[in-house]
C-alpha cells in the first residue's frame, strides 16, 4: 500500500452522543485525521446493516457506527 | 423565547411581596457584545494574559478573554477586567484588534435593571470544601494530594490532560490511588460541617471505576470511608459493581498523609476498625471534598431576606420543601442542602411548580409566540437547492478554501443558488437568505456552517420565515467537524468540506416537508394514589387551575403517612396530613374517587381517557397528563423471631408502641434496633434509605425519655445523609451504642432464653461477641413499592428490577416516565421521606403543567411511518422500546392483509424499527434508508 493511501471512512454518528462529541472536539480544537465522513442519525440503532454493507461494497474503506 | 438570560448579574435588592416583587439586578459588563460574538475564540487566542482556570480547578490556564468551558450557555466570550491587561495596565486591546466581528467593547458599563416578578427561585448552588486548612492531609504542600474536584478535571477527556492521568509531582502515570471520604463533611472539629454531603461516596466510586479504564492494567483503587452511603436508586448495585472491579473499601479515616519518597506519591497512616495502625503508600491521594454553602449564596440570602439554617443552607420545611422563609421566594438545588443531580433537577421542578402557583391567575398573559407566513406548497416540484457556505469570520475560511467550495457546489445536481456568507447566522444574512429563497424559488436549503445541534433551530426558523417548511433544511458541519479539527491540513479539509456539502445536497434532494404532530390537549389531570405524594400532586395541579381526578385504591386518603407521627425534621405529621386531606376534599377542582381502580387507559399524551371502577360504579374520565403516586410499604420481616416474639416489632409498630404505651416503653431497660432487615440482600438489592434516620430518631426519643436505658443499634452502614447526620451525632452523644455487623461474618443472632429476648452479635471493634438482653427489638424492615403491575401495563410503562418506576432519564428527567404525559412521585419511585415525596409530587406537577398549560401541543415530526413494502412480519414490534408499533389486520378483497401501524405520539424517532425491517416497510422521516444511502453514495462520490 502506498504511503499516500487515505482511507475514506463512513461514520454514522448518534445525534445525542457521538455527534455531540464531534462538536465538542471542534470547540476544543482537538486535531484528528480528515478521513471521516460523518452522517448524523437520531440513534446509532437506526442504521440498517444493509446500508453498512453497501457502503463497504461501494468502496468505503471502513464504516464506524458510533453511539 | 420566554426565557431571558442575564449573565454576570447579581441581585441587589428584592422589594415588595409575593405576587408583586420588584427585583433590582446589577448586570456587570461583559465587554463583549453578545449579539456580535460568534464564539470563534480568536480573542482568547490573541489575549496575552494567562490566568488560573477556575473551571479546571486551577490545573490549567485560561486567558483574560475567555469562556468558562466548552458548553457554556450562552456561548459568548467574556473579558475578565480583574486580569485584562488593558484594564490593569492601560494597554493591549489585542482582542479588539483581532475580533472579526467587532464585538469587543471596552466601554461596556454595568447596568442596574428593575424587574417586576410574581415569584423568585434562588438556585445559587454550592461550593466545594477547601481542604487547605487541614494540615495533616498536606493538601497544597504535597503535589500528589488533590481534591476530588481537581481529580474530576484530571480524569476528564475534556480536561487539562485530555483524560491522560498523570501525577502532579513527576508527570508519571499513577498506579495506586486512594480516596479519603468525608473531607469537610461529617466533621465538626476542623470545620462546622456536621452534615453528610450525600454525594461523595457515589462520586468516589465513579471516579475509582473510571480510573480503572484510564490506567494501563487497571491500577489499584482504594476508598477510605466511615460508612458507605449508597442510599439512592440503583446505588447498591453500583457498589457491587465497584467491588467486582476490585475497588478496595477500607473502613478508616486516615489521620496523616506524608509525602512519598522524593516528594512523589504519598505515605498514608490510618487505624483499622480493630485498632491496628497501618502505613501504606499510594501514588496519589484524592480528598473527597464535601459541599458547603458559598459566600455568594449567603449574600444572596441576605439580599433577598430569607433565613438560613445552622449549616448556612436555606431554611425549608418538610411539607413545603421548596419554600423559603419569605413568601413567594423558592429554593432550587443545593442551596437547600447537599444533594445529587436527579434530586436537584426534581427539586428545581418543584420550585417551579410552587412559583407558578402564585402566578396562576396571570398565566399566559406575558408568554410570547412567534407567527410565520403560510408555507409554500412544494409538492411535485423539482428540488431547487440553495447552498449557503459560511466563512464564520475566519473560523472556517482560515482552514477551508471557502471560495473553492462555493465554486465546486455550483456543479452539484439541483443546486441553483450558492453563496458565501461571512456569518450565516447573523441577522442580516438571515434576511438575505429569505430574499434568496423568494427570488430563486428555492425549495431546499443547505447551510454549510457549524453544527445542526446548535444552529438547526435557527436556520429552520429562517426557512419558516421565508415560507418554507423547516424540515427542508440540511446542514453540513464544516466548522466543528472540519475546519476546527483539521487546522494543519487545509487542502484535505477543503476536500472534506466539498464532500460534506455534496452529502448534504444529496440528502436535501430527498427531504420532504413534515408537519409537527398536533394534539388538542385535555387540560385536566389524573393522580393515582392518595398518600402525601398523591395529595400534594392533586393540590398542586388544582392550584394551577387544572381539574384533577384523584384515584385511591383504599377507602381512606393519607397512605403510609397515617402511621407516622413526626417527620425527620420533628414536625407533627397528623395535623399537616389532616389539613392536606381537608384541602383536597374541599377543593372544587379535585374529585376524589376512593376504593377505586383504573380498568382501561387509551390515548396519548395530552389526550388520555380511562375507565375507573369506584365503589361498584364505572365512570369514564379524560385527562391530558397523569401522575402515578402509587406508593410503597413496610415489608413483613422473615427473621429475628418476628411474629414469634411480641417484643420484636417493625419501625411502624414501634412508633405505635411509643404513641400508645409511652409509660411501658419508658420503663424498659434495653432496646435494640437492627438495620437493613430485608434490604441490601439478594431479594431486595437496594437500600431502603429512610430507616437509618428513623432509627436514629427513635433511639434519641428513647434516650431523652429515659437516659439510663441501654439503646443499641446494629447496623451495616449508617446512612443519615445530608443534615440527617445531626440525628446520628446526637444519638451517639446521648449514649446510643452503634455496633456494625456484616450479614456474611457476624449477622446478629436473636433467641429466647428463660423468657428473655437475647441478641448476640460480634462487636468488630472489640472483636468479641456481645449478648444483649433486651426488652424491645426494633427491626428496620425494608420498604418496597406497592404491587401495581396491572396499572403499569395499562399505561405501558415499567419498573426497574426492584419494582420501582423507571425514569425517562435517571438524571435529567427524574420525574418523567418513558411514556410521554406520565409522571411519578413518592415511594413508587423509590423509598423516601415525606419531604421527598412532597417535593417530587410538586416536581411532577410542574412537569405535567408543561403539557396542561397549553390547549394544543406539537410533537416533533421526526417519527417512524409505515410504507407500502410492509408485509406485517412484525419483527419491528419486538425492538421498539416505546411500544409504539402494533400489528393490524384487515380484509381486502376477501384476503386478510397484515401490516404494522405506528402510534406517532409514542414514537421517539429512534429508528430501531427501520434498522430491523428486512424490506424497508417502516422508515423514519428525514432519516430513511434511502436518505442515508444517498449520503453514503455522495461521500464515496458515486452518482445518486
Amino acid at each position: 500500500m502506498s504511503e499516500s493511501f487515505e482511507p475514506k471512512i463512513i461514520g454514522f454518528l448518534c445525534n445525542w452522543c457521538a455527534y455531540a462529541g464531534g462538536d465538542l472536539a471542534g470547540v476544543m480544537r482537538i486535531q484528528y485525521p480528515p478521513n471521516l465522513r460523518a452522517i448524523r442519525v437520531m440513534c446509532s440503532g437506526m442504521v440498517h446493516p444493509e446500508v453498512v454493507v453497501e457502503a463497504l461494497c461501494n468502496g468505503a474503506d471502513g464504516v464506524i457506527v458510533m453511539g | 423565547m420566554n426565557i431571558e438570560l442575564l449573565t454576570l448579574s447579581e441581585i441587589v435588592d428584592v422589594a415588595g411581596q409575593a405576587g408583586n416583587f420588584t427585583v433590582t439586578v446589577k448586570k456587570n459588563p461583559r465587554y463583549i457584545d453578545m449579539d456580535k460574538c460568534i464564539a470563534c475564540g480568536i480573542c482568547a487566542q490573541r489575549c496575552p494574559k494567562k490566568v488560573d482556570d477556575e473551571f479546571n480547578m486551577g490545573i490549567a490556564k485560561r486567558k483574560a478573554a475567555y469562556i468558562p468551558y466548552g458548553q457554556t450557555v450562552p456561548l459568548k466570550y467574556v473579558i475578565d477586567p480583574v486580569n485584562c491587561l488593558y484594564f490593569t495596565k492601560g494597554k493591549c486591546r489585542a482582542c479588539e484588534k483581532f475580533c472579526p466581528t467587532g464585538a469587543v467593547n471596552f466601554e461596556d458599563k454595568e447596568e442596574i435593571l428593575d424587574f417586576s416578578v410574581g415569584s423568585l427561585i434562588l438556585s445559587p448552588g454550592f461550593k466545594p470544601y477547601d481542604p487547605s486548612g487541614l494540615d495533616f492531609y498536606g493538601y497544597g504542600k504535597i503535589p500528589d494530594v488533590v481534591t476530588s474536584m481537581e481529580y474530576e478535571r484530571m480524569l476528564s477527556a475534556g480536561g487539562p490532560f485530555q483524560g491522560h492521568l498523570e501525577k502532579r509531582s513527576d508527570g508519571r502515570a499513577p498506579k495506586s490511588i486512594a480516596w479519603i471520604q468525608c473531607v469537610g463533611s461529617r466533621n465538626t472539629n476542623q470545620c462546622e460541617n456536621g452534615y453528610c454531603s450525600s454525594v461523595c461516596c457515589m462520586y468516589a466510586m465513579k471516579q475509582a471505576l473510571i480510573t480503572e479504564t484510564h490506567i494501563a492494567g487497571g491500577g489499584e483503587q482504594t476508598i477510605f470511608m466511615m460508612d458507605l452511603r449508597a442510599h439512592g436508586k440503583e446505588f447498591e448495585r453500583y457498589h457491587q459493581y465497584a467491588l467486582e472491579h476490585n475497588v478496595r473499601f477500607v473502613r478508616a479515616r486516615p489521620h496523616t498523609i506524608d509525602p512519598g519518597p522524593g516528594n512523589s506519591g504519598v505515605s498514608m497512616r490510618y487505624v483499622t476498625e480493630d485498632g491496628r495502625t497501618m502505613k501504606e503508600d499510594f501514588d496519589m491521594a484524592v480528598l473527597s471534598v464535601g459541599m458547603e454553602a458559598s459566600d455568594d449564596a449567603r449574600r444572596l440570602a441576605e439580599k433577598t431576606g430569607i433565613s438560613l439554617n445552622h449549616y448556612q443552607f436555606a431554611q425549608t420545611s418538610s411539607f413545603k420543601p421548596a419554600a423559603s422563609t419569605r413568601e413567594g421566594i423558592f429554593i432550587g438545588g443545593a442551596f437547600g442542602g447537599p444533594l445529587n443531580i436527579p434530586t436537584a433537577v426534581a427539586q428545581a421542578s418543584s420550585a417551579a411548580a410552587e412559583a407558578a402557583r402564585g402566578l396562576a391567575s396571570s398565566k399566559n398573559s406575558l408568554t410570547r409566540e412567534k407567527k410565520y407566513p403560510a408555507e409554500t406548497n412544494i409538492a411535485g416540484k423539482e428540488p431547487r437547492i440553495g447552498v449557503f457556505v459560511c466563512s464564520c469570520g475566519v473560523n472556517i475560511s482560515s482552514t477551508v478554501d471557502v471560495e473553492a467550495v462555493v465554486e465546486y457546489t455550483k456543479s452539484l445536481p439541483n443546486v441553483v443558488f450558492v453563496e458565501n456568507n461571512m456569518f450565516s447566522c447573523s441577522t442580516d444574512t438571515q434576511q438575505m437568505m429569505a430574499k434568496a429563497v423568494a427570488e430563486n424559488e428555492l425549495n431546499r436549503i443547505v447551510v454549510a456552517a457549524c453544527s445542526p445541534r446548535t444552529h438547526e433551530p435557527l436556520f429552520q426558523d429562517t426557512l419558516k420565515e421565508a415560507g418554507l417548511n423547516g424540515y427542508l433544511l440540511e446542514m453540513a458541519n464544516i466548522r466543528n467537524h472540519n475546519a476546527w479539527v483539521h487546522q494543519k491540513e487545509p487542502e484535505k479539509a477543503t476536500q472534506k468540506a466539498m464532500d460534506q456539502v455534496r452529502m448534504a445536497v444529496a440528502k436535501a434532494r430527498m427531504v420532504q416537508p413534515l408537519d409537527k404532530l398536533q394534539v388538542d390537549v385535555i387540560q385536566k389531570a389524573l393522580v393515582v394514589g392518595g398518600g402525601p405524594a398523591g395529595l400534594s400532586a392533586a393540590l398542586g395541579l388544582a392550584d394551577q387551575g387544572y381539574e384533577t381526578v384523584l384515584v385511591e385504591k383504599t377507602g381512606q386518603l393519607g397512605g403510609n403517612a397515617l402511621n407516622i407521627r413526626k417527620t425527620a425534621k420533628g414536625e407533627d405529621v397528623g395535623p399537616a396530613l389532616r389539613e392536606m386531606i381537608r384541602n383536597v376534599e374541599a377543593n372544587q377542582r379535585i374529585r376524589v374517587l376512593k376504593n377505586a381502580r383504573l380498568t382501561s387507559v387509551n390515548g396519548i399524551v395530552g389526550s388520555f381517557s380511562s375507565d375507573v371502577e369506584a365503589e361498584g360504579k364505572t365512570e369514564h374520565i379524560e385527562y391530558g397528563a397523569a401522575i402515578l403516586a402509587t406508593g410503597g410499604r413496610e415489608t413483613v420481616p422473615e427473621q429475628y423471631l418476628y411474629g414469634t416474639d411480641s417484643r420484636v416489632m417493625t419501625h411502624l409498630e414501634f412508633d405505635r408502641e411509643l404513641a400508645d404505651h409511652a409509660g411501658r416503653v419508658k420503663q424498659a431497660n434495653t432496646a435494640v434496633f437492627i438495620q437493613c432487615v430485608g434490604s441490601r440482600n439478594e431479594k431486595r438489592n437496594y437500600c431502603s434509605r429512610i430507616c437509618c434516620t428513623h432509627t436514629a430518631k427513635s433511639a434519641i426519643e428513647l434516650k431523652e425519655q429515659n437516659p439510663d436505658m441501654n439503646v443499641y443499634v446494629l447496623y451495616r452502614d449508617i446512612r443519615t445523609y445530608g443534615a440527617k447526620e445531626d440525628f446520628y451525632t446526637k444519638a451517639r452523644k446521648l449514649g446510643v451504642k452503634f455496633i456494625r455487623y456484616d450479614p456474611k461474618d457476624n449477622d446478629p443472632e436473636v433467641y429466647q432464653e428463660d423468657a428473655g429476648l437475647k441478641v448476640r452479635v460480634t462487636d468488630p471493634i472489640l472483636g468479641l461477641p456481645v449478648v444483649i438482653d433486651t426488652d424491645y427489638l426494633v427491626l428496620a424492615a425494608a420498604i418496597e413499592a406497592n404491587e401495581v403491575s396491572d396499572l403499569l401495563s395499562l399505561f405501558r410503562c415499567d419498573t426497574n428490577q426492584d419494582g420501582f418506576l423507571n425514569e425517562a432519564h435517571p438524571k435529567l428527567r427524574p420525574v418523567d416516565l418513558a411514556v410521554d404525559g406520565l409522571f411519578m412521585a413518592g415511594m413508587a419511585a423509590y423509598p423516601k421521606m415525606i419531604e421527598g415525596s412532597v417535593s417530587q409530587a410538586r416536581a411532577a406537577v410542574s412537569r405535567a403543567g408543561v403539557i396542561l398549560s397549553r390547549n394544543r401541543m406539537y410533537l416533533d415530526a421526526v417519527k417512524s411511518y409505515v410504507t407500502e413494502q410492509c408485509d406485517g412480519c412484525a419483527v419491528c414490534l419486538d425492538v421498539c422500546p416505546y411500544d409504539a408499533i402494533s400489528l393490524t389486520e384487515e380484509t381486502i378483497d376477501g384476503r386478510s392483509v397484515k401490516k404494522v401501524s405506528t402510534e406517532a405520539a409514542l414514537c421517539k424517532g429512534c429508528g430501531l424499527c427501520e434498522a430491523t425491517c428486512p424490506k424497508q416497510g417502516i422508515q423514519v422521516h428525514s432519516f430513511t434508508n434511502n436518505q442515508l444511502r444517498a449520503q453514503v453514495r455522495a461521500a464515496l462520490d458515486l452518482p445518486n
